[in-house]
């Protein structure tokens, strides 16, 4: 600091005291409101620091005296919700599925949770609004594999299809080609007729023979599926895998058999009963 | 480029620097009192306003059991805004805008034919400024008093005084604020939980916001805030002309001003004595004598001021007065222009006012208290089911704005063949048709599924419209929607 502070002549600011070959600096103070306003950052700065988390250490950061975390306060947010909702959660856990779609307040209750757990479990399948995709099923229409009854569609969802969960559902198709169990040009024969049930080919006889010897006991005779077994409806022109003709020879000759989580450990059982009420509801269910 | 003309540019740049700082200190204005025809009329206008407003939300209106009994209550929770018989949902808020708009307008058109007179009179700045300049005067006197207390060393009196003052202005602005909350709760019950502590978090944050705009706009900004804060008066003049009837001081008769003495001849001089009351009374500070400025609000205080003068001095009263600057320069060459107030500028503003009135007054008057809206799904866009038919999927959301339950009827146009299908428990459907029960007060939604066979499915979108109506026929609504079959 200089000890003589000089006044500027032509200003007559005073200066600080700098001098860089001969240019002299002029001593121009922040606003004093500025000023204040920064000493009052500073010292809510150091409040802050002691009272929240702030400084990171090398594996972890200082917890501060209040001992506040993001994570417990969205623990108490969520346990506040659950709360909330827990009138109408046990409700839900006690009612039959049948009784909750007669009761309009625990109907809408249950499509709206339905809807919200479909968002966030169901979608990356089955699509935002159930249409499914190839290999995937659509839950909007009419046509179900393993049944649409709501207590079917509860059944699915709790223990899934081809999992490992006990009750899982299970079913195996044969793989005609692969295993030998046809030839190429019975496959091809086969296709032929499955594409006749829905009237889109002419069927040969030696198609229809394999049909008999091969299709019926699980698909019916005239094709209609079976639903205890998981079989599909071949004859309603609704296909999973396809339904050209060159995605049936490769359904016939591979087999597809595909699989479906059992959710019944993941998912509890009122939120199970919201998706099976919410599936139900998009259209399709019987 | 001339010499001259840099060298005076440099001069003059230099002098603005010194002379005009970029900051103004403000000069506190210390109006004086005014008896006079402008001072009642803004004591009556305030009287009036402040009394609506303290007082409106404290009428009651009997709704029955389920409902609010406040007359003007804007339940921000329950989303209605409720003024007496009418019930304003959220998706009728166009008829505040056109109600904002409708202000908007207003205010072009009486600035067009009266200057700023919403300013003068009518602004809750000027109003509640006059209120606090009221309870200034009371406690500290008039102008003269006040600016010798202000002068004073601090003292007992002036200690008592300016706390006096304080504590009356903060009393009035946390009132006020109070009863800005009511509109939106309800009043008596709030008031006694403000005091018990029981309130809401928001109730004591918005009154003490609007305790504190109130304190700081009407006891210390007060003519800065038309000045500088203000948006208005900066672009009034777009809606002034020579024809608006403003605040004005007759210069051709006041000039040559001077000091008179009593007896002394009144020739060869103007009338203005120069008593500089005009300028003393003004709550902006300026001097009307100047001519039209910013910072004049058309209070009329001056007129009331002048008047007084022009008694005392027995010279005819309306030195300054209303009148059209165009009546003023035609006054100045011995003739008078009389007023036009039916000019194309006034014309547009009560066309465009009489427009969105009607507007306004036919959307309430077609206000049904049912409203229905269609969404169809997207995903998918349509469903092939087992035996071919099409169908389309649609949310249906019916809302009651009735105080009783619905019975409606639900029917589709434009889709023959087509048969209706539904999930939900308030919902049947028989040879009637599909009939849909809507609770009172709320909105009703449904899933609703249209079904077609193969045969009779449309290409591509069509257009259908899906129509709701109650026995009677008094309850009716419609809603365009589409139907989409698959492209053939």
């Amino acid at each position: 600091m200089p000890t003589k502070i000089e006044k500027d002549t032509v200003s007559g600011q005073d200066t600080t005291g700098h001098e860089w070959d001969g240019v002299k600096e002029l001593n121009t103070p922040l606003p004093t409101w500025w000023v204040y306003t920064f000493y009052a950052c500073i010292a809510f700065a150091v409040v802050y620091c002691v009272l929240y988390p702030s400084w990171p250490w090398l594996t972890g950061h200082t917890q501060g005296v209040l001992g506040y975390s993001s994570r417990a306060e969205l623990a108490v947010e969520l346990q506040a919700q659950t709360k909330a909702r827990a009138k109408f959660v046990d409700k839900i856990r006690a009612t039959s599925l049948a009784d909750i779609v007669k009761d309009p307040e625990l109907f809408n209750f249950a499509l709206a949770g339905g809807r919200s757990a479909f968002q966030t479990n169901c979608l990356q399948c089955h699509g935002a609004g159930g249409a499914g995709s190839i290999g995937f099923p659509n839950l909007v229409d009419d046509d179900w594999i393993w049944g649409g009854s709501i207590d079917q569609i509860y059944t699915t969802i709790q223990h899934g299809i081809r999992n490992a969960d006990d009750k899982s559902r299970q079913s195996l198709m044969p793989r005609f080609g692969v295993d030998g169990l046809l030839t190429g040009p019975q496959v091809a024969a086969v296709t032929d007729y499955v594409l006749s049930l829905s009237g889109r080919a002419k069927a040969t006889p030696e198609g229809a023979k394999i049909w008999q010897e091969q299709c019926v006991a699980c698909h019916k005779a005239d094709g209609s599926g079976n639903q205890e077994l998981g079989a599909p409806n071949l004859a309603d022109n609704i296909w999973l895998y396809g339904g050209d003709r060159d995605s049936i020879y490769k359904t016939i000759f591979y087999a597809r058999n595909g699989s479906m989580p059992a959710w019944g450990g993941r998912l509890d059982e009122a939120t199970m009963k919201m998706l099976a009420i919410y599936v139900h509801a998009l259209g399709g269910g019987r | 480029m001339d010499a001259r003309l840099q060298d005076e540019d440099a001069v003059s740049l230099r002098t603005a620097k010194a002379e005009l700082p970029l900051y103004i200190t403000r000069i506190k204005v210390y109006p004086r009192a005014i008896k006079g025809l402008w001072r009642r009329v803004k004591w009556a206008v305030l009287v009036v306003l402040l009394g609506l407003y303290y007082a409106v939300p404290w009428l009651r209106w009997d709704r029955g059991p389920d409902a609010p009994n406040q007359a003007i209550l804007i339940d921000l929770d329950g989303r209605r805004g409720w003024f007496f018989d009418v019930v304003i949902w959220p998706q009728e808020i166009y008829f505040v805008t056109g109600l904002l708009i409708l202000g908007a307008f207003g205010l072009f058109f009486a600035t067009a034919l009266f200057g700023r007179v919403w300013c003068g009179f009518a602004c809750p700045q000027t109003v509640w400024t006059d209120l606090f300049m009221l309870v200034e005067r009371l406690i500290e006197g008039d102008r003269n008093d006040r600016m010798r207390l202000d002068r004073q060393p601090m003292s007992a009196n002036k200690a008592v005084r300016k706390t006096l003052k304080h504590a009356a202005w903060l009393a009035i602005a946390a009132a006020t604020g109070g009863a800005w909350v009511f509109y939106y709760v309800d009043a008596p019950s709030t008031l006694v939980k403000i005091f018990r502590g029981e309130a809401s978090l928001e109730v004591y944050v918005f009154i003490g916001l609007l305790t504190a705009t109130t304190y700081m706009l009407a006891g210390w900004a007060r003519e800065q805030v038309c000045t500088y804060m203000c948006p208005w008066p900066r672009f009034q003049a777009a809606m002034l002309d020579e024809q608006s009837v403003i605040v004005t001081y007759q210069k051709w008769r006041g000039e040559q001003r001077g000091k008179h003495k009593a007896g002394a001849s009144w020739d060869g001089r103007g009338d203005c004595v120069d008593c500089n009351l005009c300028v003393a009374v003004c709550p902006t500070g300026i001097d009307i004598r100047d001519g039209q400025q910013i910072e004049c609000i058309g209070c009329g205080l001056c007129i009331d001021a002048c008047n007084q003068t022009m008694a005392k001095v027995d010279r005819p009263p309306n030195l300054i007065l209303w009148d059209t600057l165009a009546n003023q320069q035609a006054k100045e060459k011995g003739a008078t222009a009389g007023w036009r107030p039916v000019r194309p500028r006034t014309l547009l503003y009560a066309a465009l006012l009489v427009v969105v009135a009607a507007v306004m007054l036919g959307a309430f008057w077609l206000r049904t208290d049912t409203e229905l809206t269609v969404q169809r799904d997207r995903s998918p866009n349509f469903v092939r089911l087992s035996n071919g038919d099409v169908r389309n999927s649609y949310a249906v959301k019916i809302l009651n704005k009735s105080r009783e339950a619905q019975q409606l009827r639900l029917s589709v146009e434009g889709l023959p063949g087509a048969t209706v299908g539904f999930v939900g428990a308030e919902i049947q459907g028989g040879t009637a048709g599909t009939q849909l029960t809507v609770h009172p007060d709320s909105v009703g939604t449904f899933r609703i599924f249209l079904t077609v066979p193969a045969g009779s499915a449309p290409s591509g979108s069509k257009s259908i419209e899906f129509s709701v109506g109650d026995t009677t026929g008094r309850q009716r609504a419609s809603h365009d929607a589409v139907f989409v079959g698959p492209a053939r």
